[in-house]
């Protein structure tokens, strides 16, 4: 009866797991990305399922282990954390709260409504992050992360990077 | 035929991503200027990860406890299913970028057809893939239309890379008895479909981009099966002499 008590419930555990923050952007966590996509007791053990972003991210691994150490901290023992490809992760799960976090940080959040295979320009305005100005143009689909790409503002001229659509 | 038709086909994708992204590595601190720099580093990472994908779906579906990294690193050239085009030597930038559009100009359709596999976990890997896929040849495109369509220079380089390389397209395309078996089945699309978007994508692109295929070039084949040209020895050598020399090594 103790150990069931002392059983944390599901949610409990998606509320610690917004404090884990990804490894690449540490504003947002990878609650706030989407990335972690089931919690659920098997029997006495934690399942966390999460989804990669990009195939290649070499975050992924970092995140998993991020993940099974926070809670781990909570004292949790047995935990496991699973990977699933699909559906294959995208900029739509990215919460409101972390799009304001993204844009705090100096990056701009992906602009919605814009299609992924195929319709790749952004069809709304990039918004700059410093300045607000709409006026702002593509450097490169390519940037420091594989989720971003990189931009440049006419108007304040600062180059600044965009979570790009996927 | 002798091997399971679903492992040669996860073979043939995975070695295809691994050779053409160990290739794109090696412009990682040496492309003309940053920003490209930065796009083949990630392309190759985005390949790299694919390739993950594919090689430990085949190394799953074997059943021998092989993993991705064993596949990569302990088979020799002989095994190597990827197509003639992406073993080819860099060359200069625009040889390398005529090469990326060649393979992507492929990829991106052949991996929207997968999406629909009738088997779930190729179409998973390809509804993943496909994403980023899109990206890269969006970039590859834009970049072969405004070097072949820009200074007689530039334009001389993309010409030359194209009549060096489009032998090596038709491999891509061409359908032999695995690929026969996998598209009865539906598990992937019959090449001739593939073939006919290849075309229409191709012949637009070099038109805007100013450039001229060989209409007559004998197309080379043999990668799939397992002949390779006498580039793909040294990118192995390269790729694999670090894993070999410290067996089961990991960090």
């Amino acid at each position: 009866m103790m150990a069931l008590e002392a059983k944390p419930t599901c949610d409990d555990v998606w509320r610690w797991l917004e404090d884990v923050p990804d490894p690449e952007i540490p504003v947002v966590s990878v609650v706030d990305l989407g990335i972690v996509r089931a919690v659920e007791w098997l029997g006495d053990e934690l399942v966390v399922t999460v989804t990669p972003t990009y195939s290649g991210c070499p975050a992924t691994a970092v995140i998993s282990m991020e993940v099974e150490e926070a809670l781990r901290r909570k004292n949790l023992d047995r935990v496991r954390v699973e990977s699933r490809l699909s559906p294959a992760w995208t900029t739509a799960w990215i919460t409101d709260e972390a799009r304001e976090k993204l844009k705090a940080y100096g990056i701009a959040p992906p602009v919605d409504g814009v299609g992924c295979a195929g319709a790749l320009k952004a069809q709304g305005p990039v918004v700059c992050p410093r300045c607000g100005a709409a006026a702002t143009e593509r450097v490169s689909a390519f940037g420091s992360t594989p989720c971003k790409a990189h931009y440049r503002c006419k108007e304040c001229l600062e180059p600044f990077d965009y979570f790009k659509t996927f | 035929m002798s091997a399971d038709p679903i492992i040669e086909f996860a073979l043939r994708m995975g070695d295809n991503t691994l050779v053409l992204g160990q290739r794109v590595c090696a412009w990682c601190g040496h492309a003309p200027v940053l920003e490209e720099d930065i796009a083949f580093a990630n392309i190759a990472l985005d390949l790299i990860g694919q390739t993950r994908m594919w090689l430990g779906l085949a190394g799953e579906l074997e059943g021998k406890g092989r993993t991705a990294d064993d596949l990569a690193y302990w088979r020799n050239d002989g095994a190597f299913r990827n197509c003639l085009l992406t073993e080819q030597p860099n060359g200069d930038f625009g040889h390398t970028l005529m090469r990326q559009y060649l393979f992507d100009a492929w990829h991106y359709p052949m991996l929207t057809a997968l999406t629909q596999s009738s088997d779930p976990r190729i179409a998973e890997i390809a509804a993943k893939s496909v994403k980023e896929v899109a990206y890269h040849l969006d970039r590859s495109r834009d970049l072969v239309i405004r070097l072949g369509d820009g200074t007689p220079v530039s334009h001389d380089r993309m010409q030359t890379a194209l009549d060096a390389l489009w032998r090596f397209s038709g491999e891509l395309t061409t359908a032999d008895e695995i690929d026969d078996v996998l598209a009865a089945s539906g598990v992937a699309p019959a090449l001739a479909d593939i073939e006919a978007q290849y075309r229409e994508e191709t012949a637009g692109v070099f038109r805007a981009a100013t450039l001229t295929v060989l209409d007559d070039a004998m197309m080379q084949t043999g990668g799939k099966t397992g002949f390779h040209s006498e580039a793909l020895g040294p990118l192995l050598a390269e790729m694999q002499f670090l894993h070999r020399s410290h067996p089961g090594a990991t960090w």
